[in-house]
C-alpha cells in the first residue's frame, strides 16, 4: 500500500532522510518509532506530498508522491504534529467543514467515526481551541477519517498528551484496522511500538530495523536482568563501576543491566553490591522490550 | 529521607471567573526530594506550577516556596528557584558560554561564580569542543542536558522541571535523569511533571491531579500496593478510568 524507496532529504547540511526504504502493507497498523529530530515528519510531510524528496521514490496506493500528488491527496487523512483544525470553529462546525472540502457529508461516513465521535459529541458546539489535549486529538482523527480515506497518516498524534488518552487513541486505532484502512504512524513513545503490526526503528534521519514488534525483542541478543532496590542513584553508580557489567540503566522502577560477554554473573553482582552496603535488592532475568533494544543499539552507535 | 519542609502547600484554591482550576491543594515537598507532579491535561498542573513559581498569585490558600510566601514574597521566590520546561530553556542563538553568562548575569551571580560554574559544567558535560556553538547547532539530547544544568545553574534549592523529557531518545533520556538523580542527592529539591509513566517511577513520590484536585499522593510503590498493579501507568488508569478503558 506505501512503497519507501530510498527517500533521501537533506535541509542546509543536516540529513533528515537518509535513505529510507521500507513497505507498509494493505490493512497494516505500520509504526515509525524514533525520538524528536530522528526524520519522522519530514517523511510524513514527503508521503503527504507536502514536501518534495530530494531523490527516492514513494508510492501510495501506487500513486507517485511526486506525479500523482493530487490523487494522494483524495485517498489519505492526514493528523499533522500540531493541532491544526480551526480553533474558532466548534467541534460540529470543524467536522463538517472537513466533510464538505472532500466532497462528503458526515452522515455517509459516520459508522467510520463513531465510535471515537461519542467521546466528544456532549461537547460538539464547544470551540475547537478550549478542548483538552486529548478532545483535540479524538477530533483531528475524526476529520482525518471523515472521508474515508485508504490510508491514515498519522505523525506523533499521542505527544504530549496524557497516558489515559493515549491508551484509548490507541484502542480507537487498533479497531479502525477492522476498516481495511492502512495506518501509519509516528510516535516516540516506545510502549506504543508494541501496538503495531511492524516498525520501522528511526533514528538521525536512518531506519535501523523494520519488523513485527515480537520478532525485534526476539532478536535481542543479551541476557538482560533488572536490578530492584533502595537508593537507584547509588545502586547505578556501583553497578556502572563493576567489571562484570556491561550496561546499567533505569527503566522505571528498575535498573536494567547487560553483562561483559554476555556472561551473567548473578552471585558475583549479589554479593558485590552487598559489600557496598546494599541491602534488600533482587536482580531477576527479564524479557527485552523495544526501548532496550532501541538503547542498546542508541549505545552501540555511540561507542 | 530530609523532612525539612522546602515547599508548603495548604488549601490552594485557583479560580477563573467561575472555574475551579485548583480546587483546595494541600501537599509538601521535603529537601531532596524528586517529587512528581501529574495528571492528566486540564487537570491543573500548570496552573498549580504557575503559582509555585512566583509567575501567578492563588485565590487563596498558604503557600511558602523556599520559605518565601507566593503571595507577598514571589520575586524572592523567583530569584531562589530554577526552571526549566520544553518549550523554553536555551537562546539559541546565544553560544553555550553566553548562555550561561546571560542566566548567572540574571541571577545576580559575582563573575567569578559564574566563570566556575560555566567550567565545571562544561567539564562534567565534555563540551569543551562546542563550549563556543551556537545553542541552535547542538543536539537535542546535548541541549537537554545542558539546558537542565542552566535551569540550576545558580545553585538554587529548588528547581521546577515542567515536562522536561518529551521526544528524546532513551539514552539521552536516561542521561538526563541521571543529571537529576545527581543533584538531588547533593541536596537539590527537585519538583517535576511528565507524560512518561516511567519517569514517574524515578521519583520519591508522586501526585496525581485530575479534575483540580490531588487524588493520589505517595511513594510509586505505595500506589501501586493500593490499586494493586505493577506500574504507574496502570495507577493512573486505575483513577482516570474505574471500569477500565471501554473504547
Amino acid at each position: 500500500m506505501i512503497t519507501v524507496s530510498n527517500i533521501k532529504k537533506t535541509f542546509d547540511s543536516v540529513i533528515a532522510c537518509s535513505d529510507i526504504t521500507f513497505e507498509v502493507k494493505p490493512g497494516e497498523l505500520f509504526g515509525l518509532i524514533g525520538p524528536d529530530g530522528a526524520g519522522k515528519t519530514t517523511l510524513f510531510r514527503i508521503l503527504t506530498t507536502l514536501i518534495l524528496p530530494d531523490s527516492g521514490t514513494a508510492l501510495l496506493d501506487g500513486h507517485d508522491v511526486v506525479k500523482g500528488y493530487k490523487t494522494i491527496r483524495t485517498i489519505i487523512g492526514y493528523m499533522p504534529g500540531r493541532f491544526s483544525l480551526y480553533q474558532d470553529l466548534s467541534v460540529e462546525e470543524n467536522l463538517e467543514f472537513y466533510a464538505t472540502v472532500f466532497g462528503t457529508t458526515i452522515q455517509k461516513n459516520y459508522h467510520l467515526i463513531k465510535d471515537i465521535y461519542t467521546h466528544i459529541e456532549p461537547f460538539k458546539k464547544r470551540l475547537a481551541g478550549r478542548l483538552s489535549g486529548g478532545m483535540k486529538q479524538k477530533l483531528a482523527l475524526c476529520c482525518a477519517l471523515i472521508h474515508s480515506p485508504k490510508i491514515l497518516v498519522l505523525d506523533e498524534p499521542t505527544t504530549g498528551v496524557d497516558a489515559v488518552s493515549r491508551t484509548e487513541f490507541w484502542h480507537m486505532l487498533r479497531k479502525l484496522r477492522k476498516n481495511g484502512i492502512t495506518i501509519i504512524v509516528s510516535t516516540p513513545y516506545m510502549d506504543e511500538a508494541g501496538l503495531c503490526d511492524r516498525v520501522a526503528l528511526i533514528q538521525n534521519g536512518v531506519v535501523f530495523t523494520i519488523d513485527a514488534p515480537h520478532s525485534i525483542i526476539a532478536n535481542f541478543r543479551k541476557c538482560l536482568y533488572a536490578v530492584k532496590g533502595k537508593s537507584k542513584y547509588r545502586l547505578i553508580k556501583d553497578l556502572r563501576a563493576s567489571p562484570v557489567i556491561d550496561s546499567a540503566h533505569v527503566f522505571g522502577d528498575a535498573i536494567h543491566i547487560t553483562f561483559a560477554d554476555d556472561k551473567p554473573e548473578i552471585n558475583l553482582v549479589e554479593s558485590y553490591l552487598k559489600e557496598n552496603g546494599h541491602e534488600g535488592f533482587s536482580i531477576s532475568e527479564i524479557p527485552a522490550t523495544i526501548e532496550d533494544y532501541f538503547l542498546q543499539w542508541s549505545l552501540a552507535e555511540t561507542t | 529521607m530530609n523532612h525539612e519542609k522546602v515547599i508548603e502547600v495548604k488549601d490552594l484554591v485557583k479560580k477563573f471567573g467561575s472555574f475551579v482550576a485548583n480546587d483546595q491543594l494541600s501537599f509538601t515537598v521535603y529537601k531532596g526530594e524528586i517529587f512528581g507532579f501529574l495528571g492528566a491535561n486540564g487537570a491543573g498542573k500548570t496552573t498549580a506550577l504557575r503559582i509555585l513559581c512566583g509567575l501567578s498569585k492563588p485565590t487563596s490558600g498558604e503557600i511558602t516556596v523556599g520559605g518565601y510566601n507566593v503571595q507577598k514574597q514571589s520575586e524572592k521566590i523567583k530569584q531562589n528557584i530554577g526552571y526549566m520546561s520544553q518549550k523554553f530553556s536555551l537562546y539559541e542563538d546565544l553560544t553555550v558560554v553566553e548562555n550561561m553568562r546571560l542566566y548567572g548575569g540574571i541571577y545576580s551571580m559575582p563573575i567569578k561564580q559564574i566563570k566556575a560554574r560555566t567550567t565545571e559544567i562544561i567539564q562534567k558535560l565534555r563540551l569543551e569542543k562546542q563550549k563556543d556553538s551556537l545553542i541552535a547547532s547542538l543536539p537535542l539530547g546535548i541541549k537537554q542536558k545542558l539546558a537542565f544544568s542552566v535551569a540550576v545553574f545558580h545553585n538554587p534549592g529548588i528547581v521546577f522541571l515542567d515536562e522536561p523529557t518529551g521526544g528524546v531518545d532513551p539514552l539521552t533520556r536516561r542521561q538526563f535523569w541521571e543529571l537529576i538523580y545527581e543533584e538531588a542527592h547533593n541536596g537539590i529539591t527537585v519538583f517535576v511533571t511528565t507524560h512518561y509513566m516511567d519517569e514517574a517511577e524515578y521519583c520519591d513520590r508522586v501526585s496525581i491531579m485530575s479534575e483540580g484536585r490531588i487524588v493520589a499522593l505517595d511513594t510509586p510503590g505505595n500506589l501501586k500496593r493500593q490499586y494493586n498493579v505493577q506500574s504507574i501507568h496502570d495507577v493512573f488508569i486505575s483513577i482516570a478510568r474505574p471500569g477500565g478503558i471501554g473504547v
